[in-house]
């Protein structure tokens, strides 16, 4: 298989993810628009990793890692939005400005 | 054309349709299902590059977690439905499309240049043993960081979503 395929399979789910961060205003879309990104870098470490024929297999183990930190990341975030959504009734992003000035 | 790389190409059109659907579906509960899709689109990749272990821990961590997470917060965040309150103006998201469309664009072309001949070559699945003694003998230290890091991300969870 060309390395090319996963490749730009991986940069096309990038390039989705990066426009659902842009264009959402809805904080839960722009946490699963990154989960989106995360996976196309995953898709990355994993093609690199059969291509070079590795002997550590440190594409797999990183990607391993990349979902350990996304689970984090992804459970911090939606506590931070039920904390906003608490306190402020809305989690859109454009809103939530009290570090403005 | 292999059947490997049919199999690909189908995998990569829905996981790609998929993504799309997740970032310009209008219910934000059709956009997490999307997300299911893609994932598991993702998973399938995975197996064709002779990760499965990946591939189940995809399936398990992001299709079977990390998705009910974001439904968990659809739920409670009570999102509406509808372009207008999902997303932001016209204009921001013409700007947006122009960024992402330039993103793809400027990958696409790059990564041809760099390796639009490179093949992978075809060989025995990575076994769950071989990547168990990658982490624990290679990986440790990073192995270690990040099961502290779960443990901080876990209490910083319970803390902040706490009602006291």
């Amino acid at each position: 298989m060309p390395l090319l395929y996963p490749l730009v399979f991986a940069a096309f789910l990038f390039s989705a993810g990066v426009y659902g961060v842009l264009a959402r205003r809805n904080a839960v879309m722009v946490l699963m628009s990154i989960e989106l990104m995360l996976n196309a870098v995953n898709v990355n470490l994993v093609a690199f990793n059969a291509y070079l024929q590795d002997q550590l297999v440190s594409g797999q183990v990183f990607a391993l890692f990349v979902i350990a930190v996304a689970a984090a990341e992804v459970g911090i975030g939606l506590a931070i939005v039920l904390l906003i959504f608490r306190n402020r009734e809305t989690v859109n992003i454009d809103e939530v400005d009290l570090l403005r000035w | 054309m292999t059947g490997q790389e049919v199999a690909f190409l189908i995998l990569a059109v829905i996981g790609g349709l998929a993504g799309v659907l997740v970032v310009t579906a209008r219910n934000v509960v059709h956009a997490a299902l999307y997300l299911v899709i893609a994932l598991s689109s993702v998973a399938g990749v995975y197996l064709l590059l002779a990760a499965p272990f990946v591939a189940f821990v995809q399936v398990i961590i992001y299709v079977g977690a990390i998705v009910v997470l974001i439904l968990f917060g659809i739920m409670l965040t009570r999102a509406p439905v509808g372009r207008r309150v999902l997303d932001n103006s016209p204009r921001a998201r013409a700007g947006a499309f122009v960024v992402g469309a330039g993103v793809f664009a400027m990958l696409t072309v790059f990564l041809a240049g760099a390796f639009g001949e490179a093949r992978i070559a075809n060989r025995a699945a990575t076994t769950t043993v071989a990547l168990g003694e990658s982490i624990f003998r290679n990986y440790v230290l990073p192995f270690e960081a990040v099961s502290l890091l779960l443990l901080a991300a876990l209490i910083g969870a319970i803390v902040l979503a706490r009602r006291d």
